[in-house]
């Protein structure tokens, strides 16, 4: 294997010969610049440092508040076609998402956050197709973590807001409708899924959505690569194939995108009506 | 080449959300059949049901590179 991928194996990995597959040390990128030291956390060793993704995090609030600035400063009665594009796009987390999901009550102040979350979600996903980006910004967990930990944030401060801590918890944990000792089972269980799997889910669903197709892309290429390249000749159409799967591939990887910005949106919608549903 | 066990067993585990996403789309695919103007309605269901089925095989990859 040649490219990024060596240069960034474990030291003291024995080089064999032959094709070393991609893993998940060809996403450790190296800091830009240089780093500033390291420190201890957690048990694992952290590098100070701007690395890609934190530049493409920043890139991306700049291009949609830029693209959405651009589209919203004409307001006009006919929609010119930028306008028209972000009416669309405002019009289709606002509908779908929000109100068909939350409810028409309370919908209205949930909107700017859904849209937010989704423009945002969606464009770093569309890093990893975008030619000279090519980085899912996503693919890294930490990036993930951040989005997770704020929805749990505002969708239990939600519920709390409007049932009282107390009440709060009851509804997420007592199932509606049921009595007597299987409480005893079902209370932590609910308390379990929805108070505190339910974060890890979602960090973990689009994280490795993300990390998995891009694994996969390099695969592909570095495997038709080296069938191309490093063996014989008669290799060289699997090569070949493998690119061609590349492509297909690559086609695929936009339409889990979309669907993973859908979802971790989606879902978000979901926990804050199910915060906000009364007890029945 | 080498290779780690992992994979396979991950392999393994990913049968049960593969068929799981199977039902659902198919669940999906004859209530539209059958009904097309529910379809929005359904959708919304059907990505759900399908982003808690794939939720099993997420964290089965990202178990078999952590293990």
């Amino acid at each position: 294997m040649s490219g990024i991928g060596s240069a960034l194996l474990p030291q003291g990995s024995i080089r064999t010969e032959g094709f070393t597959p991609p893993g998940p040390a060809d996403f450790d990128l190296p800091p830009i610049g240089g780093d500033f030291g390291t420190f201890h956390a957690f048990g694992q060793e952290f590098v100070l440092g701007v690395t890609k993704p934190m530049l493409q995090l920043v890139l991306s609030a700049v291009l949609i508040f830029g693209f959405f600035y651009l589209a919203s400063r004409k307001r006009a009665m006919v929609p010119g076609k930028l306008q028209f594009v972000g009416e669309e796009a405002y019009g289709f987390v606002r509908n779908s998402l929000g109100r068909d999901i939350i409810g028409t009550h309370d919908y209205q102040r949930f909107v700017p956050y859904l849209f937010t979350l989704f423009t945002f979600i969606l464009l770093n996903n569309l890093f990893a197709s975008i030619p000279f980006i090519q980085f899912p910004t996503f693919s890294r967990s930490g990036m993930v973590y951040g989005l997770a930990l704020m929805s749990w944030i505002i969708y239990n401060v939600v519920g709390m807001k409007k049932h009282g801590i107390g009440g709060y918890f009851k509804l997420q944990s007592v199932p509606a409708g049921i009595t007597g000792p299987i409480l005893l089972l079902l209370v932590p269980l609910e308390f379990m899924s929805n108070i505190i799997v339910r974060p890890v889910t979602l960090a973990l669903r689009l994280f490795a959505n993300m990390f998995a197709g891009h694994l996969l892309l390099i695969l592909f290429a570095l495997g038709g690569e080296y069938l191309i390249v490093e063996m014989s000749l008669a290799y060289a159409p699997v090569g070949v194939l493998a690119w061609v799967l590349f492509l297909a591939v690559a086609f695929l990887e936009i339409l889990i995108q979309f669907l993973q910005a859908y979802v971790f949106v989606l879902l978000n919608a979901m926990y804050i009506q199910g915060a906000l549903a009364d007890e029945h | 080449m080498d290779g780690n066990l992992n994979m396979i067993g991950y392999g393994l585990a990913a049968i049960g959300p593969g068929v799981g996403i199977g039902l659902i789309f198919a669940a999906y695919i004859s209530g539209v059949a059958r009904q097309p103007e529910a379809q929005s309605r359904l959708q919304s269901i059907a990505i759900l049901g399908f982003a808690l089925a794939e939720a099993l095989a997420i964290i089965g990859i990202a178990l078999a590179f952590v293990l």
